[in-house]
């Protein structure tokens, strides 16, 4: 199997290929079996190609496709490394990516871009896969962009709304601002170690740097940037919950479980790197820290059901990255993984109750949709709980993993720690009040779509919309977001064994990780979910809403801090004026004044011509006279 | 003698076409076609003898022709072909083809005079491409000049008088320039050898005062950074691309662009390396001036043509950055963001034609959502305009990583502010996307009544160019090495002959 | 015989072409300004002639025949052009004929 690993990015590709080519004259459901089919073929294959490299103990190694250039001593070749971060990748992005595929050919059976659609999906899961196999960072720099690209397509996918298309080009710039800081990062590493080969990098450089030196600082600084964009942290988080506006499939594939922790990839990828570097590292926990602090706090007040899950998306890649700050690398993987199931689990079920309820995504429109939306309810239900770690559920080892090992960091252990608990209460809070909100309590979907639509047949409106297509991939991600906390992931030798100490913590700390979550969920029931405390919740909600500060920091957080805002008047605004202000290029103005002169300069000297024959003998005397006069006075 | 027959083929085929006009207004392109096809077979034919023959017994050159022309001053009719000359010639025989694919239905009128332009203008870029004698260097550059120019002034759109006569100006100021400063180059050859000479290698044994060596310099300079165009000598650029007629734009950006950066790589540096040397901050400056303060004007545009025209510029600083890096990534960089850029730019002045000749007018202002009507045209936009973005995997992207690759080497702040041009390159790229392709459906007023299915997507001439064109992106992207390797020992032979270490 | 100081005769010459010069500067006739330039071309050939006896030359005397079939000609193709001018524009007046300005 190792042998074909080559073909892992070919199949998809190949999906995409036939799909443009046909140029939407194939029909749905030969589009939908190549889309589907492609990503399927890969899994199939990345699992042969895992069961292959476990049973072998798990040695990496390296396939080589062709030589991509060679100029001088810069050689980066189209080949593929695999080791066991690769395997988790690619079984996660391959594995995941079909579930959603196959999801996505029931979720956008009536859509006219049917084929399209596939297309770029298609394109983003080889991408994706090329950006995971790389061997070297020039190669995971092309997977990079071309995720960016796919992910600009899709989100603005439905193209007809400008407002999508503002999206877009915003996830797209965001993230190109934190791609060309990585690129950065290329040139200077190449610079500096002669080689893009990520292996051989890992053994240069702590050859040649030393702990802390301002090179590997820069480095890893620059590819931190690199992270913070694709990862929608902060400062760069801006473009996620607009992403939104894609399909919901796309939100769950991209902008949840794959394309969005390729920041957290990329990190634990050049790890070593980041360990020459402590002041960098620690910057990634507290970049991990503020940025799933600032979401949760956003995420509370959202009501857009996607935004909310986007929110939430940034905050989860948050613990990861404060896991990455800590050196806790594998519980990084091990969070990446488990988020990706039961965040896609989340997206697809959302994606559900949206589609059942016809475009509707503002959860204060929906309530009491247990009963009909049974399926969408249960899988709501297991990918909260796993969102909010409670026990036995995936989310709850690998958060635990991190939050131990925050705990153990060395100078600001406490800190990260309490933040990071905090956090998971704030997760437990907004992950269940969209719970309680759209499936317990008043339905309010019904009477508003009476009101709007004038509806006289309420019960047509709210139908699950369910196919098996769609049925299967909920149950089989509803299956992993419960039990794939009891996964090993296979990154011990990726990451060397100095990680993998057994975290010792006193009994309340464990306690304290179980019982605030719970407490979270307790109090969004009382708020939003009990009838009896219905009440009550709504009046301390307006009470809170009515106070002066209660207002205006809920502005605050629903604005996401005010990061657009300022972006808006730092950046968007000051170019913008500027491009208005030189429209007509000022150079080619300067160029204009020449020719200016040059005009007036021939008007003044035409008017020396006047056509009249005593004028011109007159003017030849005269300068006869002067040279004449000229001549003799010397 | 290959190379002579490719000039004579393009200037015997413009006069025969412009001839053949009398017979059958339908028979000056395919004169043209096949005067393009007989090139093209010849720079095939030059490329599989230089691979069977890599070095010939002249060094790197493959083929060397050499006559007496003006033996007074010792100029001569020396032409060769090497890696880097021949990378020209095929962009160059390419894109006349597209271009020629370009005019296929859009030109009407006077068609045969089009045709011999079109021929002689190329004629004139092959001797460019070719010229090893500094005059006759200087006299296919003024060939190539003057076609264009009434290409321009006669087939262009509604402000061509001003174009042409900007363009004509420029590119004569900074010719004559040029043309000063070969002057004295050949006086000065004549003062420490006591003959005349034009020829490049015998002018690369002048030994030049340093003062002197700056002014010659900067008169090599201006001259070629004017045809690149580097900024601040960008100015003609926009008007004589937006008023050309498309196949006029496909030239112009595609080839006689190139013509610039081939005058720095293969003169300017190394005729004069102290001088390059200590300019090169400074050029290095202006590249990343060029490319972030074209990119901004490139944004501010309502003129599609106008807007491709000024991320040439933008694209070009790139050339400029890795030209003056000097060091194999920067130069390897630099050729292939020529060959590269040769081709999306075309592309994409090729679809603005194309929206042209279907909506009558190049106001982005005055569309909108032409995906869902044109939905062939638009994907192959998209793929050219991802291609302008830097997208890996195509070919700009190859050759800008490369240019600032080798930039870093020289001058990290340049490069940083350059590497700044690639988020701005993505602001500008996807909002002509937006405003022309995406978004609501919006045709200029009366489009609508146009026979029903309102403009028709792409013809079958228009796809294969796209298609060719497309393709050959993949190409550079995911195999540059057939491009790079073609370049690599002229590149390495010129660093060592200017006496910096090639490779970084 | 005693020879006239050539003083006088360069004097005359620069009279004469004074007087000439006067006659272009300010007729307006055309017929009279072409007179007036005879007169200033035979007033350079009279310092001609002068010149040439004063330093016993035959090259000033030479000169002066070149001189006399140059007006000859002059005159020709003066007058074939004033005889023009007067049939499309009916005047001879200068000041009236100004048509050739920027």
């Amino acid at each position: 199997m190792q042998e074909w690993t080559g073909l892992l990015p070919v199949f998809p590709l190949a999906g995409f290929l036939l799909l443009v080519l046909s140029r939407g004259r194939m029909s749905r459901g030969i589009a939908g079996v190549i889309g589907a089919g492609s990503v399927g073929l890969s899994f199939l294959l990345a699992l042969g190609i895992a069961i292959a490299t476990l049973n072998n103990g798990g040695q990496a190694y390296t396939t080589v496709l062709w030589q991509w250039m060679q100029v001088g001593d810069f050689a980066p070749g189209f080949s593929f490394y695999v080791d066991g971060l690769t395997l988790v990748m690619i079984l996660v992005i391959s594995g995941v990516g079909f579930l959603i595929h196959l999801y996505a050919t029931g979720y956008m059976a009536d859509d006219p871009g049917f084929a399209r659609f596939f297309s770029y999906m298609n394109l983003f899961v080889a991408a994706m896969l090329v950006l995971v196999l790389a061997d070297n960072l020039l190669l995971l720099y092309l997977g990079w962009e071309g995720v960016g690209l796919c992910s600009y397509l899709l989100i603005g996918f439905w193209y007809d709304k400008p407002a999508n298309g503002y999206a877009a080009r915003k996830a797209f710039v965001v993230t190109r601002v934190g791609d060309t800081s990585m690129a950065i990062g290329l040139f200077l590493l190449f610079s500096q170690l002669g080689t893009l080969n990520i292996q051989q990098m890992l053994t240069l450089a702590p050859q040649q740097w030393a702990v802390g030196s301002g090179i590997a600082v820069a480095a890893s600084a620059l590819l931190l940037g690199g992270a913070v964009g694709k990862s929608a942290q902060l400062p760069l988080q801006t473009w996620l919950p607009d992403a939104m506006a894609g399909p919901t499939p796309i939100s769950a594939l991209i902008h949840a479980a794959t394309m969005v922790t390729a920041g957290v990839y990329l990190i634990a990828r050049t790890h070593v790197l980041f360990e020459l570097a402590p002041s960098v590292q620690l910057l990634v926990a507290f970049i991990g820290l503020a940025t799933l602090l600032m979401s949760g706090f956003t995420a509370l007040t959202q009501t857009d059901i996607k935004r909310i899950l986007a929110y939430s998306t940034i905050s989860q890649i948050g613990y990861m990255f404060l896991a990455l700050g800590v050196g806790a690398w594998s519980a990084a993987v091990f969070h990446l993984m488990t988020h990706a199931f039961f965040k896609a689990l989340l997206f697809l079920a959302a994606g559900t109750v949206i589609l059942s309820l016809h475009h509707e995504q503002d959860i204060f429109r929906m309530g009491a949709m247990r009963r009909r939306l049974p399926v969408s309810f249960w899988c709501f239900l297991v990918g909260s709980a796993a969102l909010t770690a409670l026990p036995f559920t995936s989310g709850f080892y690998s958060k635990d993993e991190i939050l131990l090992a925050a705990l153990h960091q060395e100078h600001y252990g406490m800190l990260l720690w309490s933040g990071g608990v905090l956090g998971a209460f704030l997760t437990a809070l907004y992950s269940f009040r969209l719970v309680f909100v759209v499936f317990f309590g008043r339905d309010r979907h019904q009477s508003h779509a009476t009101a709007s639509h004038g509806h006289d047949d309420p019960q047509a409106a709210v139908v699950e919309a369910m196919s098996p297509v769609m049925f299967f991939p909920l149950l089989l991600l509803g299956l992993l977001a419960l039990g794939g906390g009891f996964i090993h992931v296979p990154v011990d030798a990726v990451f060397g064994s100095g990680a993998q100490e057994e975290a010792h913590a006193s009994q309340l700390v464990h306690t304290l990780m179980i019982l605030i979550p719970i407490a979270g969920v307790m109090i969004a029931w009382f708020v939003y979910g009990s009838r009896s405390y219905q009440k009550a919740g709504e009046h301390l909600r307006e009470q809170l809403l009515a106070s002066g500060i209660g207002r205006r920091l809920h502005r605050f957080w629903f604005s996401g801090w005010g990061m657009d805002t300022l972006y808006e008047w730092v950046f968007v605004r000051p170019f913008l004026t500027l491009a208005a202000l030189n429209r007509r290029d000022a150079v080619d103005q300067i160029y204009g004044w020449v020719a200016q002169a040059a005009r007036v300069g021939n008007s003044a000297v035409v008017m020396l011509q006047t056509g009249n024959l005593r004028w011109y003998a007159i003017s030849l005397v005269g300068g006869l006279v002067i040279v004449i006069g000229l001549g003799v006075w010397r | 003698m290959i190379v002579w027959w490719l000039i004579a083929v393009l200037f015997l085929g413009g006069a025969l076409a412009w001839a053949s006009e009398a017979l059958d207004s339908q028979l000056p392109r395919v004169v043209a076609l096949l005067a393009l096809l007989g090139s093209a077979a010849l720079v095939l034919g030059l490329a599989l003898a230089g691979q069977a023959n890599p070095l010939s017994p002249q060094g790197q050159w493959w083929v060397l022709a050499d006559a007496s022309w003006i033996p007074r001053f010792g100029i001569r009719f020396l032409v060769g072909v090497d890696g880097l000359s021949l990378l020209m010639l095929l962009l160059t025989v390419f894109l006349g083809l597209m271009a020629l694919g370009a005019a296929w239905h859009e030109i009407r009128e006077r068609s045969g005079f089009f045709y011999f332009n079109l021929l002689w203008t190329l004629a004139g870029v092959v001797g460019v491409f070719t010229a090893l004698d500094l005059f006759l260097f200087f006299f296919f550059w003024e060939v190539m000049l003057i076609p264009m120019y009434l290409i321009i002034a006669i087939w262009g759109h509604e402000n061509r008088a001003y174009a042409a006569m900007k363009f004509f100006l420029f590119t004569q100021v900074s010719g004559l320039l040029l043309l000063f400063a070969i002057v004295c180059l050949a006086w000065f050859h004549a003062q420490q050898f006591g003959v005349f000479s034009f020829d490049y290698f015998a002018l690369q044994d002048v030994v030049l005062e340093g003062r002197v060596q700056t002014w010659l310099m900067l008169g090599f300079f201006i001259g070629f950074a004017t045809k690149l165009p580097a900024f601040p000598f960008h100015a003609w650029l926009p008007d004589a691309h937006s008023q050309a007629p498309t196949a006029g734009s496909v030239l112009l950006a595609g080839v006689l662009l190139k013509t610039g950066a081939y005058g720095l790589i293969r003169f300017t540096v190394p005729l004069f390396p102290e001088a390059s040397a200590s300019f090169a901050p400074f050029a290095m400056g202006l590249a990343a001036v060029g490319i972030l303060y074209c990119a901004k004007l490139a944004f501010a545009q309502q003129d599609l043509k106008r807007l491709i025209a000024y991320t040439s510029v933008s694209h070009m600083g790139f050339v400029l950055l890795g030209v003056y890096a000097w060091n194999l990534y920067g130069l390897q960089g630099a050729v292939m963001t020529m060959l590269a850029h040769g081709f999306s730019a075309a592309a994409l002045f090729m679809i603005a034609g194309a929206l042209q000749h279907r909506l009558h007018t190049r106001d982005m202002q005055r569309m909108g959502g032409l995906w869902s009507r044109l939905p062939m045209l638009s994907a192959m936009a998209l793929f050219f305009t991802v291609a302008a973005v830097g997208m890996p995997g195509l070919g700009n992207f190859i050759g800008e990583f490369l240019s600032l690759l080798g930039a870093f080497q020289a001058s990290r702040v340049a490069t940083v502010f350059a590497a700044l041009g690639l988020v701005l390159s993505a602001v500008y790229s996807l909002w002509v996307i937006q405003k022309v392709f995406h978004g609501p459906l919006l045709l200029p007023a009366g489009q609508e009544r146009e026979a029903a299915g309102g403009p028709a997507d792409l013809g079958r001439v228009e796809l294969l160019c796209y298609g060719l064109m497309a393709l050959g992106l993949l190409w550079m992207g995911l195999y540059p090495q057939s491009f790079l390797a073609h370049s690599a020992s002229v590149l390495e032979a010129l660093l060592q002959q200017t006496g910096t270490p090639g490779g970084g | 015989m005693d020879a006239i100081p050539y003083e006088h005769g360069l004097i005359l010459a620069a009279v004469l072409f004074v007087c000439g010069l006067l006659g272009v500067l300010t007729r307006r006739n055309i017929v009279f300004v072409l007179m007036s330039l005879e007169i200033m071309l035979n007033a350079c050939g009279l310092a001609f002639v002068v010149a040439s006896a004063r330093w016993q030359h035959a090259e000033g005397q030479i000169m002066y025949l070149m001189i006399l079939t140059l007006a000859a000609a002059e005159v020709a193709v003066g007058l074939g052009l004033i005889i023009q001018m007067y049939r499309r524009f009916h005047t001879v007046d200068i000041s009236v004929l100004n048509e050739m300005k920027g």
